[in-house]
């Protein structure tokens, strides 16, 4: 009963050499590889210098051996310097949002699986694909050439705020070449990710295979290009902002410098910039890169849930609304970022009330997600453990957003651990949890075998617990009024918190050492594991359609996938299995929660 | 949650139905080879490429919004903007960008004519592209003189906030102009070949034109600013 007309529009032929095949490679599932991989590296490098980070913090006269090897300045007798651990800590969040939280959950499994579960066989501008990989690599190359060259890495964090930015050395080390790298590096990326978002959208509008109409993709393709017009429209201002932040540094401009501005007894060269301009273009991109994290986790753990819910969401269509209206009110909320910059209070009002009406389609999205499982027969296993976890968090991390969100209370809280708590559970570590869901749930069709399950769910429980152990003590700590980006803690207030900051870098350590429980099953896996079928999770969207695991290069072997039925088609009655595929001409009983 | 009875027995039928009720681009009625087999107009309606093209067009909207909010901020923050008179060049300059439209479409015109049999519309759309690359090419050298302009004036990029923006914009806009020049260079070695798509010549169109358009407006943003 499948349409088996050819495949005429071949977008490029399979290739055969090395070179072609494995490093610059048109192959949609190649560049999604590579991404991932590029994520896996860049999550090591981020959790290592965070491990730097916390035993400094836990012991801040104490010697990691090896140290002065990174950097002999930065660390002279292996000790850290209070500006290394800046140095440090804005290369931990360069590289966290940037290259893992950015490339993994979007640009990594996007690109393997958007194409697939339309029905195409690649993206339309397969080039641009492959070159939105290899300049994203520059630029993660770019970034940490900084630890390399001058006095390293820029101490400003990852957000960067002007003046201290702008000026040059003067500010510090790593504020002049490393500054400039990291300006650089980060507009570079921004063209890699608009030449993503632009395939990511064309793959969503046009290449939808015969029958696959919107409201027919699977919750992930949704995430993927909602992500992809946030990533479009943030990132094409990000880009233009480092421009300026560059010309400020080597061309003398005055952007973001104001005037009669003295550092280390120097007057500085500048004249009547604004140091809020700055904050207003990040943050233009800052928030909806905070959607662009956990928008497609969001989509990637209701895919799963409901293939092992072995039912539909309570709404399909609200959970796409919901992800809708996240993107759009992500634009509108930025603002809250700067409730004490010294923009006009007035302002911080405005911000305020987008900021806690985006609260609704949030609470929305897990109230669906909690009323949908609840009374359902979950398949519990390792990828549904971590679409549990994710939900967990981002209630978690949620909650203390309520807080934030309102000017009054943020005076208090601002720059304090509570906001790095907050961010981290609902931001990054949600956002990891999707990641590791997605890994779990799709590893056996990107390799043929299985993940082991008993390592998986010993790998969640261990994270779980272990992510709790580090990121709800910096809620009390805030509270407490620890302040962030302090290398030592030495005021009488803060010499008593002490004590849960070395249980927190303990935490950090063990919960960084359970991943390669993680690390030995994601690569022991893919030679030795266990043969996967070829729908292992009995799941019914088109990437379960494909003749063999990993799919051809054509994704469907010369097939022409002709879709028929909505992604969800769970718990059906009547029919052999409890599922009937997307592609699956039979007459059924659908599943619809919509009419 | 309501259970229905969806009816898919009739695939011709169905796709018939698809094709009526595609919400949006090609989904839904996707039809890789067409009834008499010819490659050619499948591979030349090509939607993706026409939506490609308004989305890179939104990327780069959005980013000189970006600089002109910066612009507005900046003038807004300080009371050194310094106010210059623009480059003389720029007024030639605008007229010859909006005539290089004016001959792209021409280009396009004669281009249509030759696709409808009229063998010597393939030559003079040739000629009015190559009037279009001149043109342009015309119009980026013409930002040069206008820099020089400046210079001779003694305002440089970091001399004040007025000449920073001056420069950083109009900069970008010659950046996305070479990159149009570049598309018009495939699309006149492919005329030259006998190997153009009309939909590329579409593309490259509305890119132009919308170079065109931004022109415009950043000319009338520098008028009033500077």
């Amino acid at each position: 009963m499948h349409d088996t007309s050819a495949h005429a529009v071949h977008q490029h032929a399979a290739p055969t050499s090395f070179i072609r095949k494995y490093v610059f490679s048109l192959d949609h599932k190649v560049i999604g590889k590579q991404y991932y991989g590029l994520a896996l590296l860049a999550v090591l490098t981020g959790m290592v210098l965070s491990w730097l980070m916390r035993l400094h913090l836990g012991w801040t006269d104490l010697k990691i051996p090896g140290l002065h090897l990174l950097s002999a300045s930065g660390a002279p007798g292996d000790v850290m310097t209070p500006e290394y651990y800046l140095q440090l800590m804005t290369m931990h969040g360069t590289i966290m949002v940037f290259f893992v939280l950015t490339t993994a959950p979007f640009a990594a499994f996007g690109n393997y699986f958007l194409p697939i579960q339309v029905g195409a066989e690649d993206m339309p501008f397969p080039r641009f694909n492959m070159m939105s990989f290899w300049v994203t690599f520059t630029a993660f190359l770019v970034l940490i050439s900084s630890f390399f060259f001058g006095d390293g890495p820029t101490l400003a964090g990852w957000t960067q705020y002007a003046p201290l930015s702008a000026v040059g050395a003067v500010a510090g080390p790593g504020q002049g070449t490393g500054e400039v790298l990291w300006a650089s590096s980060i507009a570079i990326f921004c063209v890699g990710q608009l030449l993503g978002s632009l395939n990511f959208i064309t793959t969503t509008l046009d290449m939808r295979t015969k029958g696959m109409s919107l409201w027919r993709l699977p919750l992930t393709a949704w995430g993927w290009f909602i992500t992809s017009v946030m990533g479009l429209t943030a990132f094409a201002v990000l880009m233009p902002a480092c421009i300026l932040l560059i010309l400020d540094h080597v061309a003398g401009t005055s952007f973001f410098v104001a005037s009669n501005l003295v550092l280390n007894d120097q007057l500085q060269p500048h004249s009547g910039g604004s140091t809020l301009l700055w904050q207003h273009l990040f943050w233009f991109f800052g928030h909806p890169e905070v959607y662009i994290a956990i928008v497609p986790g969001m989509g990637v753990v209701s895919h799963i849930l409901v293939a092992n819910m072995r039912r539909p969401m309570l709404s399909h269509r609200v959970i796409v609304y919901s992800m809708g209206a996240l993107a759009v009110l992500s634009y509108m909320v930025y603002g809250h970022h700067m409730f004490v910059s010294g923009m006009n209070p007035f302002s911080s009002l405005v911000f305020s009330f987008p900021t806690l009406v985006i609260t609704i389609p949030s609470t929305i999205l897990v109230l669906i997600w909690i009323g949908s499982l609840y009374g359902s027969k979950l398949r519990i296993n390792t990828a549904s453990l971590f679409a549990l976890g994710f939900i967990s968090m981002f209630i978690s991390g949620g909650v203390s957003g309520f807080f934030l969100a309102q000017p009054s209370i943020d005076i208090m809280l601002h720059a304090t651990y509570f906001v790095v708590g907050h961010f981290h559970l609902v931001m990054a570590v949600a956002a990891i949890f999707g990641i590791f869901a997605g890994t779990y749930f799709w590893y056996p069709k990107v390799t043929g075998r299985m993940m082991n399950e008993t390592l998986g769910k010993i790998h969640f429980w261990l994270t779980f617990v272990g992510a709790y152990c580090i990121f709800m003590p910096f809620h009390y700590l805030g509270i407490a009024g620890n302040v962030r980006r302090y290398q030592a803690f030495v005021d009488d207030y803060l010499v008593r918190l002490i004590p849960l900051h070395r249980f927190i870098t303990v935490a950090a350590l063990c919960t960084g050492a359970v991943q390669l429980i993680f690390l030995y099953n994601l690569f022991y896996s893919r030679f030795r594991g266990e043969e996967a079928p070829l729908n292992p999770w009995q799941a019914t969207s088109l990437e379960w359609s494909t003749p063999s695991s990993p799919p051809p290069f054509d994704n469907f072997g010369g097939r022409h996938v002709v879709v028929y039925h909505d992604p969800y088609q769970y718990g059906i009655e009547g029919s052999t299995d409890d599922y009937v595929m997307q592609d699956s001409p039979a007459q059924i009983q659908s599943v619809r929660d919509e009419k | 949650m309501a259970t229905t009875v969806d009816k898919p027995a009739d695939l011709e039928q169905r796709d018939d139905h698809l094709r009526r009720t595609a919400h949006s681009g090609n989904g839904g009625g996707r039809d890789l080879v067409p009834a008499d087999g010819s490659l050619r107009a499948v591979q030349d309606h090509s939607p993706a490429a026409s939506t490609g093209i308004w989305v890179g067009l939104t990327a780069i909207s959005m980013t000189f919004a970006a600089l002109t909010s910066a612009l507005v901020v900046r003038k807004g923050a300080s009371t050194d903007w310094q106010h210059f008179t623009l480059p003389s060049v720029l007024y030639l300059d605008t007229c010859i960008l909006l005539g290089s439209s004016v001959t792209l479409e021409l280009s396009r015109r004669y281009f249509a004519r030759s696709l409808a049999g009229l063998r010597a519309g393939l030559a003079d759309s040739a000629r009015w592209l190559y009037l279009t690359l001149l043109m342009g090419v015309v119009f980026v050298s013409g930002q040069y003189v206008a820099w020089l302009q400046l210079r001779h004036q003694g305002l440089y990029l970091s001399t004040n906030p007025s000449s920073s923006f001056f420069y950083v914009l109009t900069a970008a806009h010659a950046l996305h102009v070479l990159g149009g020049l570049g598309g018009l260079v495939l699309v006149t070695y492919r005329l030259s070949r006998s190997r153009l798509r009309r939909s590329t010549l579409d593309i490259a169109s509305r890119y132009w034109h919308f170079m065109d358009v931004l022109w415009i407006y950043l000319f009338l943003l520098l008028w009033f600013k500077m």
